[in-house]
């Protein structure tokens, strides 16, 4: 789960990372506000899940509580990359002598940890690492051992930080390793770190990635989602154990397995079509789940036809069957369903949908066949 | 011959007396495989439908001669299965089914065991493994698949399924279908199990199923141009997934502009990989390749 700037510092500052003061508002006027209590200048910083926001104009200096209402008034409400503005992060401005890029993730190859550190921050730093990969200075940590003393120490002087700050650089380098292992994270990047005129190490900015399988040692961490905007659908999904995505196209996807999904995806592409979302029903549903999953499609208007795609092996085709059949009598369905079905329990499952003789549900042999039938019937769109 | 199971496996499963445990490791007993014994700290003692309950995998192993474990345990308990499993003496193969286990304590296990035993570790977050005919230690349906010598590897569960059945219904069998699961993480990877196929002389030709998300089939496409003499077969799943969204799979993500399927694609065609965009077509290729 990406969170927000704001979010990502409250963890890190928790964890003894220095961090500037700060505010969230969501109005020009909390802004202004908030400017008056933290004392100006301030940086008025639009708060999305995306990168890119400070070129895209989501971030301004302000001199004057009367400038941060008009910055936030310019911000709040502007798309960044399809991300509406909802909120602000309203920010002590630093004077800022350097700034240096530091991150912790998974190095999946290695299958270590990997920091990162750069004293060429403040810019996207898969340029710099392209234009000049000498200056990014990367590390792989055993996450048996942890990060080492001596390895945040050669991270900062290899990087070229400043020499007299050094040693309080590691320090935060320590920090930040500490808070990517305690927090579960799967990344903590801070781009700028920056170091102050009066030499201070500075955390201005915080992009942190949690790692939503360890939620159950942190409950605290569901908290987070109110703040973000939900697809409505999404939402209805989630809360229905339901793992889906929101496509652009028209064919509504249902299928059991995350691979096997996203090959029908792939499938319905492949004969000229376009899904509309992913839906993974997960292993061993039951009649319920899909007619859950029957239920969030019908709320989605871009649906012009649904294909079921089940390979049953914990899951049972004839439940899988009930499940549609039951649907059809509770929900109001305004498309077609093509049903594949193979696997456990395959010929009872075809059994019942043949006895149910709907003309809103189409049988098919093969995925193949099932694909090319949805994308027909959702009339080529 | 096959590859890491087969006749001589002697299984425990950790986790036998819950309901995921009860079911999956039944249904392997039922398919032929040996099940020796159950492990369920405070159920030592107990006989679960004729199989000996331990409360520790080191006394299963003792009393039993088990000699691979599979761990069905809930999430959070799944990371210290899988170390307790290491650390006993003879067994000398971990499958781990369960899905959700944070990636940080995936992290430690798999660097603990590399450092300290030489034990494979299969998932977690797969569904396993079977040599048809003689073992499976997982949760893949027996009824689709068929004895015979093409040797499968995937990152996904029911995808797998639907690349056996393409196989099984053209009459071709398999030797081992080995999952190796979709966490960022996995304790096999797709380079070890080639390596093993290759190594099998009961295989004679290989599919390999990938997805979005890190680079495992590139490694692999550079091992297979360099170490793989068998005919491969490849597909890669997430082809039209939008970048930054987890498919389902923890591991099944595109970062920036790395992890794309037409990159793995590319990469396994320019390692002699007869690559289909269509799952249906594996079974045929598979069929053209070992000239069936």
């Amino acid at each position: 789960m990406d969170l927000f700037e704001y979010q990502g510092k409250e963890l890190l500052a928790g964890a003894g990372v220095p961090t500037p003061a700060g505010r969230v508002a969501t109005t020009a006027t909390e802004a202004r506000a908030a400017a008056e209590v933290l004392g100006t200048p301030v940086v008025v910083k639009a708060q999305v899940q995306v990168g890119g926001r400070g070129k895209a104009g989501g971030i301004r200096l302000a001199a004057s509580p009367d400038e941060a209402e008009t910055v936030a008034a310019a911000i709040v409400g502007m798309d960044i990359k399809g991300h509406t503005v909802r909120t602000v992060w309203v920010e002590e401005a630093s004077d800022i002598a350097a700034e240096y890029y530091v991150s912790f993730t998974l190095d999946r190859s290695a299958k270590k940890h990997l920091a990162m550190v750069s004293a060429k921050g403040g810019m996207d730093i898969e340029a710099v690492a392209a234009d000049t990969p000498e200056a990014v200075v990367r590390m792989h940590i055993d996450p048996v051992v942890g990060l080492a003393n001596w390895q945040a120490s050669e991270l900062v002087y290899r990087a070229g930080f400043d020499r007299d700050t050094a040693r309080q650089a590691a320090d935060v380098l320590r920090r930040l390793y500490e808070a990517f292992v305690s927090l579960d994270c799967d990344l903590v990047e801070v781009n700028p770190l920056a170091l102050t005129g009066d030499g201070m190490i500075l955390a201005l900015d915080a992009k942190v990635t949690l790692d939503s399988n360890a939620f159950y040692r942190h409950p605290e961490f569901e908290a987070f989602r109110a703040a973000f905007t939900h697809d409505p659908l999404e939402e209805m999904a989630r809360q229905r154990g339901l793992n889906f995505i929101k496509l652009d196209g028209s064919v509504g996807i249902i299928g059991n397995g995350a691979g096997l999904v996203m090959s029908t995806l792939d499938l319905v592409s492949l004969v000229g079509g376009s899904a509309a979302n992913f839906l993974d029903v997960g292993g061993g549903a039951g009649a319920d789940t899909i007619n859950d999953a029957l239920e969030v499609l019908t709320h989605d208007p871009q649906v012009a036809s649904v294909l079921i795609n089940i390979f049953g092996g914990i899951t049972r085709c004839d439940l899988v069957a009930e499940g549609i059949v039951e649907a059809l009598g509770r929900l109001e369905v305004p498309w077609p369903i093509v049903v594949r079905l193979d696997g456990t329990n395959a010929t009872e499952g075809r059994q019942i949908i043949a006895d149910a003789a709907s003309d809103l549900v189409v049988p098919a042999a093969t995925m193949r066949g099932a694909a090319e039938k949805a994308v027909e019937l959702a009339g080529g769109r | 011959m096959a590859i890491f199971v087969d006749a001589s496996t002697r299984l425990v499963v950790q986790g036998l007396t819950g309901s995921q445990g009860r079911f999956h490791g039944f249904r392997n007993r039922d398919s032929g495989t040996r099940l020796v014994a159950g492990v369920t700290p405070g159920k030592g003692g107990m006989d679960l439908d004729g199989v000996p309950i331990f409360d520790t995998v080191s006394q299963a192993v003792e009393a039993t001669g088990a000699n691979t474990s599979m761990v069905l345990v809930p999430p959070a308990f799944a990371a210290d299965g899988i170390l307790e499993a290491a650390d006993a003496d003879g067994i000398n193969l971990i499958v781990a089914i369960t899905e959700g286990i944070p990636a940080h304590d995936e992290a430690r296990v798999f660097n603990y065991i590399r450092q300290t035993s030489r034990t494979p570790l299969i998932g977690p977050n797969c569904p396993g493994l079977i040599s048809p005919g003689k073992a499976n230690v997982g949760i893949t349906p027996h009824e689709i698949t068929l004895p015979g010598s093409v040797g499968v590897v995937s990152r996904s569960g029911t995808l797998t399924y639907q690349a056996v059945h393409e196989l099984t219904v053209r009459g071709i069998g398999q030797s081992t279908c080995v999952g190796i699961g979709g966490d960022p993480v996995p304790g096999t990877s797709f380079v070890d199990v080639l390596e093993r196929l290759e190594q099998d002389p009961e295989t004679e030709a290989i599919v390999m199923i990938g997805e979005i998300g890190g680079s495992a089939e590139e490694e692999a496409a550079l091992f297979i141009r360099d170490h793989v003499s068998k005919p491969v077969v490849g597909y890669i799943a997430g082809v039209t997934a939008p970048p930054g969204k987890k498919m389902g799979h923890a591991g099944a993500i595109i970062s920036g502009s790395s992890g794309t399927a037409a990159a793995k694609q590319e990469a396994l065609r320019a390692a002699g990989v007869t690559v289909v965009d269509d799952p249906s077509g594996i079974g045929e290729a598979v069929g053209i390749a070992i000239g069936d």
